[in-house]
């Protein structure tokens, strides 16, 4: 393609609309149309210049609003059919089975459907992640597709424009002005806060112009928020674990090399209604209870740095409570409270007796996290774990079975020497129940006590892409407040050698506020009175369209 | 007087004094006939200046009722359904007064207060006692975040009431279109939150209550305690009280009967009322207000529905996106989850961006536009109300 030449001399880049210098129309249909197309200032913009190679159509594809528009609705239709049902995440199944089967089970035959189109997992989806990606590229591109052209012209604009650049614009008058009229509008103007350039016998006041920007700006703080988004599913920028410690209990906390964790005590309060809460009563008691506080008290440990692989001294690095909404946070790490398990079992106490004297040989007391292999009870009696089934669900082939390694019904398989029964008694005890698999024993072992604690469900996180995230947040939320709170507004004026007047306005937004500022020009200097021809061609147009019916 | 009840009456005042301001706005519109030397209407701004300083007083009420229940519960009052829905009312009208204040427009003030109105009437319709907070909500970003949503939702809500203005004008109604159908289907379902409103007073007046067992979709026992008469039973109900009605049909476990059967009787009652103000006016709904819209000025319409999205937007971005990351990564250690109100809010602010988009072209100016600003708002009304009531998820506290 060749550059074009203007009338007034000035070679413009090929596919330019409106020449850079004096405003002509440079193209057939520009020249026909009433209003110019001030939207891109009529730059040459790449996609709207070469349509030949492969890449242009790309770009040209991408660059489109049409296309970027229709990836937003899609992105917005994905979205939404995703909470038609809940996510996979959110139901009580975890292998691919039980998923499909729980989606059959509950919802029927939408929920087959569903689960068939692979709406349960909608946005980790192959494509829900693609149309993101195409999201991502179509920014990109559009944005570079106008923000280079439009930056340039901007930025070399010129005072005295050609007459049908001026009587094209939507804001446009014409007619006979005073002597110091020029003068006066550019003071006006200035005190509106106009920044005023004059060249020979005509001025351009503008204002707002950095509000161009703010497209542009939004763009690429969504865009590095998508990338802080794609750096996370990279390995290592990113740890999610769990973490369930009982009260009491010291461990290494998950992915936090060199730190442990203790806890403390747990609490969870609920709220009672008196004094400062008597005003939530009716609510309480229409509703039940009302939770009020989870808490975790705990002490953070860090291992020395000079430590030796092994060694167990802990070095106290701070000790708080982890609450809902306030996290424990140290270096780059945060950990919250997410679910507790209440009244865990943690130890049993058991008397050896005689069955018939009733008799007493001593009591133990049986740890159900770590419990012990013998317990000697001094006097010629002792008691020995031969089994421990901490979540006992039952027998299989004669042997105890464990469900979970958690001590929520837990099973003891015993043997209980005295001075009196040296070869040992064996007996299989549970909470409900006593098994003596090998005939009448003459001891037992009686249920005593049992000691219970609380368990703290925590959560661990460390986020490194968190900055980026914020980042991309922020510079996206300058944009939109510096395109959408502020905007860009122009007036060309210029005096003829006969006294008249030319003016024309532009604004990208806001055509009231535009009018608003004129209309105090044209009082204070006597302005000719202006129209708006988009007005103008609307009534027009209706005129004729009612006339026709 | 204890603060709550102050806090209670202080609504009251701004609720009348929204009544009022309507209608008064309704007559500023109405009265005029003779136009100013400006060009614009005599009666119009005089008593459009009337009206709006009623509103003004209204919504000094609607704050005053705000402040003084923060102060009575000692957190703001945004933490369920009736809080949020009566803080949307409250900054619809906010929206209208920045707005009015900017263009003066008595037209949109009659559209925007009843439709206030209808908001805070609905809200009045869920348990409105002040409770206290659970442990997720106790933070200074339960305020932050909500009244930034709510702010931006209120001000993107007056780009339907401006769009709605420009459909009643431009939309023939003598003629059978797609337009015609759902200008008049905007106006059923406006009636329709008058029907729940009324059945819900009208059951809750006399007391009804009637009380079910039926089998949740875990298969477990559960209780239920219908505050309607059971249009529908729940999964395999059994009844306890006999003397109350039956269910005239039973559904799945997925869905919850009571609910549903309040839907029904909203939709009952509400399209009795509509076929009676039909009947009595002996027109569309549409039709009535086609008098009020006569001298509007279109293209005024179109830029305030445009300008409404321009402020909104932004503050949509930041209450709804941002904040709320930043709250859900505080509180639920991850600032995204794809929990369905989180994804419902996504939809409104892309729905929004593809709004600001479309508008880039002239295509989309005018009577598309106006479209679209009304669907924004069944969409802002969709995450408020069937989100929370329906779809379950975190965010349902009500
Ligand atoms: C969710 C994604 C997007 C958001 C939130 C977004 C946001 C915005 C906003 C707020 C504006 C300013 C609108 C105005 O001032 O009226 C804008 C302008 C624009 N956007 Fe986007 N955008 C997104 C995606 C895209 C995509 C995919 C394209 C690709 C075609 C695109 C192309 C444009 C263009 C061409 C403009 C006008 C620039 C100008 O007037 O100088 N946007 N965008």
């Amino acid at each position: 393609m060749e550059k074009k030449q203007c009338q007034c001399g000035h070679l413009n880049p090929p596919g330019t609309v409106l020449c850079e210098v004096c405003g002509r129309s440079l193209t057939e249909k520009e020249q026909k149309s009433k209003l110019v197309d001030m939207r891109y200032e009529g730059t040459a913009r790449r996609s709207q210049t070469y349509n030949k190679s492969i890449i242009d159509k790309v770009w040209n594809f991408f660059s489109s609003v049409k296309v970027g528009v229709s990836l937003i609705v899609l992105l917005l239709v994905a979205a939404a059919i995703g909470t038609i049902l809940p996510q996979k995440a959110y139901i009580p199944a975890t292998t691919a089975e039980e998923i499909k089967a729980y989606y059959a089970d509950v919802y029927g035959s939408v929920g087959r459907v569903y689960h068939f189109l692979g709406f349960h997992d909608m946005y980790s989806s192959f494509w829900f992640i693609l149309l993101v990606g195409l999201l991502a590229i179509s920014l990109i591109v559009a944005s570079l597709d106008r923000f280079v052209p439009l930056y340039r012209s901007l930025k070399n604009q010129r005072v005295l424009r050609h007459i049908s650049f001026m009587n094209k614009q939507r804001i446009f008058a014409d007619g006979p002005g005073a002597e110091d009229t020029m003068q006066k509008a550019e003071e006006k103007l200035k005190e509106l806060k106009y920044k005023v350039t004059t060249d020979k016998n005509g001025l351009l006041a503008e204002k707002g112009r950095f509000s161009r920007w703010g497209p542009y700006v939004n763009h690429i703080g969504l865009i590095i928020f998508l990338f802080g988004v794609m750096l996370r599913m990279m390995p290592g920028f990113y740890v999610d674990e769990s973490l369930w410690l009982r009260e009491g209990e010291t461990r290494a906390i998950p992915e936090a090399p060199g730190y442990s964790l203790e806890n403390k005590g747990f609490q969870m309060e609920t709220y009672t209604g008196e004094d400062d809460e008597a005003v939530f009563n009716e609510a309480i008691d229409r509703v039940g209870s009302v939770a009020k506080n989870y808490q975790t008290d705990i002490v953070l440990y860090q291992k020395p740095e000079d430590s030796l692989p092994g060694a167990a001294d802990l070095e106290k690095v701070k000790e708080s409570s982890i609450r809902v909404n306030e996290p424990l946070k140290f270096d780059g790490y945060a950990i919250y409270q997410m679910d507790f398990r209440l009244d865990e079992l943690k130890a049993m106490r058991f008397e050896l007796t005689n069955k018939e004297s009733e008799e007493s040989l001593g009591e133990l007391t049986i740890d159900l996290i770590n419990p012990e292999k013998t317990y000697d009870l001094g006097n010629g009696a002792a008691v020995k774990l031969l089994g421990y089934y901490p979540d006992f669900s039952g027998f299989e082939n004669g042997e105890p079975q464990t469900a979970t390694p958690l001590p929520n019904n837990p099973g003891f398989l015993v043997e209980m020497t005295t001075p009196e029964t040296p070869d040992g008694e064996t007996s299989f005890i549970t909470i409900k129940n006593t098994v003596e698999p090998f005939g009448e024993n003459q001891y037992k072992l009686a249920f005593q006590a049992a000691e219970t604690r609380d368990v703290s469900g925590l959560t661990i996180r460390k986020d490194r892409t968190l900055p980026i995230l914020g980042l991309g947040g922020l510079i996206f939320m300058i944009g939109v407040a510096q395109g959408m709170y502020f905007n860009h507004r122009r007036f060309w004026i210029q005096q003829k050698a006969d006294g008249e007047i030319i003016l024309a306005g532009h604004t990208n937004k806001n055509w009231f506020g535009l009018k608003k500022d004129l209309d105090q020009v044209t009082e204070y200097a006597s302005l000719p009175a202006y129209v708006d021809q988009q007005e103008e061609i609307e009534k027009a147009e209706k005129l004729e369209s009612e006339e026709q019916s | 007087m204890s603060l709550t009840d102050l806090s209670g009456n202080l609504l009251y005042v701004a609720f009348f004094a929204y009544l009022i301001g309507a209608i008064v706005f309704g007559g500023a519109v109405k009265g005029n006939k003779e136009r100013t030397s400006e060009g614009s209407f005599k009666s119009e701004s005089r008593w459009g200046n009337i009206a709006f300083a009623i509103t003004i007083l209204g919504f000094l009420a609607n704050l005053g009722y705000f402040f003084t229940r923060w102060g009575a519960t000692g957190h703001a009052p945004l933490s369920n359904m009736f809080e949020f829905t009566t803080a949307f009312g409250m900054t619809l009208v906010a929206g209208f007064i920045v707005i009015y204040a900017i263009y003066k427009t008595p037209i949109v003030g009659m559209v925007v207060l009843p439709v206030a109105l209808l908001i805070i009437a609905f809200a009045s319709m869920f348990p409105s006692e002040v409770s206290p907070l659970i442990p997720a909500l106790q933070s200074n970003w339960l305020a932050i975040h909500v009244s930034t949503v709510v702010l931006a939702e209120g001000v993107l809500a007056i780009s339907a009431a401006a769009g709605l203005i420009y459909l009643l004008k431009v939309v023939d109604l003598n003629k059978k279109s797609k337009q015609r159908f759902w200008l008049e289907a905007i106006m059923y379902s406006l009636i329709l939150v008058i029907g729940f409103v009324v059945a819900s007073s009208y059951f809750s007046l006399t007391g009804y209550e009637s009380e079910f067992a039926y089998v949740d979709k875990e298969g477990k026992n559960a209780e239920i305690t219908y505050h309607m008469p059971a249009i529908f039973g729940m999964h395999q109900y059994e009844q306890l009280n006999e003397d109350k009605m039956t269910p005239l049909m039973e559904t799945p476990a997925v869905v919850n009967a009571g609910k549903l059967t309040t839907v029904m009787w909203s939709l009952i009652v509400g399209t009795i009322i509509y076929w009676l103000i039909r009947l009595i006016a002996r027109r569309r709904i549409a039709a009535i207000f086609k008098p009020f819209v006569k001298n509007v000025n279109l293209q005024l319409m179109d830029e305030i529905g445009y300008r409404a999205v321009i402020i909104g937007f932004p503050l949509f971005s930041l209450g709804a996106l941002i904040f709320a990351m930043i709250w859900a990564q505080i509180a639920w250690s991850r600032f995204w989850g794809w929990d369905p109100k989180e994804v419902w809010a996504l939809v409104t602010w892309l729905f929004y961006a593809a709004y600001l988009h479309l508008r880039l072209g002239k295509g989309w100016h005018g009577e598309k536009s106006a479209w679209l600003g009304v669907v924004g708002f069944a969409i802002i009304m969709f995450n408020l109300v069937a989100v929370n009531l329906i779809i379950a998820g975190l965010h349902s506290y009500a």
